[in-house]
């Protein structure tokens, strides 16, 4: 620390005053941080003072877009590792893996159905690294369905899905749909013989939904066919094919996951909203 | 009612005409009315726009050479991979089954030795005529159209499909195929 302007003998200094103190030092390190600081791009990025003062440090949060998500304060009980499982942090962790991992394979990938095995077998033994982008978009895949269940066991048996928490328990199962359908669309993408029959398979049990399903209940109420009912409007054609390869393209990659950042941002907002996460049984 | 009567909940003390009020509230729904019009024309043709009108698929009928020269008792398969059809003639009967599962639509393979076949996706076992023996199949494989075309060949449409015992075993989803042709077995 660097020695102050002020007479030695008055003991009490205020933080504003010593802030200031620092900032007009003659040590080369602190008059670096002051011009830096004090230029009008930093302070038009970085809209509090130093976080050295508890006033700064609350400021940090609430100026910061990342932050302010976070609750202003946490039940020191609620922390504990027992009591979350931090499940509901690892799903969205994984979500951002997969968001990076995806697109870089999404440089080397096309969705076409005489490219598509080639392009995946070609990011396994031909792109550098390849292997290791497409294996961990795989198992954080695998890895999200799972922390995405274990995270709604979590809140089922710690009772959080109690009123205030209603709406945004209903949230969450739309946020779970939307992570089923993900790897639904995404199982599809290596055009292989595995996917290309477990989405035949999939296909058909949307072809049986009753009314709009062309071998569903009632499908002829509103004249259901192969080539008009929702079976259809999920392939783009009566079989799986280029359209369907292009469309699972486009939903997992586009509209899914756009949908589930916007489904996301409401989650955790609601849980601020909703009075923090619930405490401790 | 009253021209000087206030309209409640509107922020302006002063009093409205009628014709000012009646202007107000023809414009509101004029306004909304005409949005949800253009929102709900909008999402009618979102929804058409994804139905695609044209199909870059395989075409559904296609000639399958000379009927005659199947033989008796045997399922050809070398029509599966690029039509999906196996052609079976039993004596002077000769059909063309659809290759897909009716549990949900796998192509099942088959299997000479054991005279079945079986869905590689949940297991349904179907005999040579098309009806389901084991695993979770509900109704018999599909029987495409056949035809002897006007240069003899063998036309199959696949658009054309029947499964039910019955009018399955009639034409144009059996074709008679007349005695003493080739390909027939001899015994």
């Amino acid at each position: 620390m660097m020695e102050n302007e002020e007479p030695p003998k008055e003991r009490v200094v205020k933080p504003q005053e010593a802030l200031e103190g620092i900032e007009a030092g003659k040590g080369f390190q602190e008059r670096l941080i002051h011009k830096v600081t004090s230029s009008e791009l930093w302070r038009s990025v970085i809209r509090h003072g130093s976080p050295a003062l508890r006033r700064n440090r609350a400021l940090t949060v609430i100026s910061n877009f990342f932050l302010h998500l976070h609750p202003l304060s946490i039940p020191r009980r609620a922390l504990a590792f027992a009591h979350t499982w931090c499940m509901g942090g690892i799903t969205f962790l994984l979500f951002l893996v997969l968001t990076v991992s995806g697109v870089l394979l999404m440089f080397y990938y096309v969705p076409e159905v005489g490219r598509a095995y080639e392009d995946m077998k070609d990011l396994q033994f031909a792109v550098s690294f390849g292997m290791l982008m497409r294996n961990l978009h795989r198992w954080s895949a695998h890895a999200m369905v799972v922390a995405v269940i274990l995270h709604m066991m979590r809140v089922f048996y710690s009772g959080a899905y109690k009123p205030p928490r209603q709406f945004n328990w209903v949230i969450g199962v739309s946020l779970l749909v939307l992570t089923l359908l993900l790897s639904f669309t995404g199982y599809l993408l290596p055009w292989d013989q595995l996917s290309l029959w477990a989405i035949t398979v999939g296909a058909n049990m949307a072809g049986a939904t009753p009314l709009v399903g062309y071998q569903g209940p009632f499908h002829e109420l509103l004249g259901a066919r192969v080539d008009n009912d929702v079976r259809f409007l999920l392939l783009g054609g009566t079989l799986v094919g280029q359209n369907a390869l292009l469309r699972f393209y486009v939903l997992h990659c586009i509209v899914l996951p756009l949908v589930a950042v916007l489904g996301m941002a409401i989650h955790f907002w609601r849980v601020r909203k909703d009075g923090g996460i619930s405490k401790p049984l | 009612m009253v021209a000087a009567t206030p309209v409640e909940g509107t922020q302006d003390r002063r009093p409205m005409s009628v014709g000012q009020r009646l202007s107000r509230r023809f414009f509101a729904i004029l306004g909304l009315g005409g949005l949800a019009g253009v929102v709900a024309a909008w999402s009618a043709g979102l929804v058409r726009f994804l139905f695609p009108r044209i199909l870059y698929e395989p075409p559904m009928n296609f000639v399958a050479g000379d009927p005659d020269a199947y033989r008796s008792g045997e399922v050809e398969t070398r029509w599966q991979k690029d039509h999906r059809v196996w052609v079976v003639r039993e004596g002077e009967e000769l059909y063309a089954l659809i290759a897909q599962c009716t549990h949900l639509g796998c192509t099942p393979t088959w299997f000479a030795d054991e005279q079945l076949f079986k869905c590689p996706c949940h297991g349904s076992n179907f005999t040579r005529a098309g009806d389901p023996v084991a695993g979770p199949a509900p109704s018999p494989l599909y029987r495409a159209s056949v035809q002897r075309g006007m240069d003899g060949q063998l036309q199959v449409n696949k658009a054309i499909s029947e499964n039910r015992p019955g009018p399955r075993d009639a034409a144009p989803f059996v074709l008679r195929l007349k005695s003493g042709q080739r390909g027939e077995r001899s015994a």
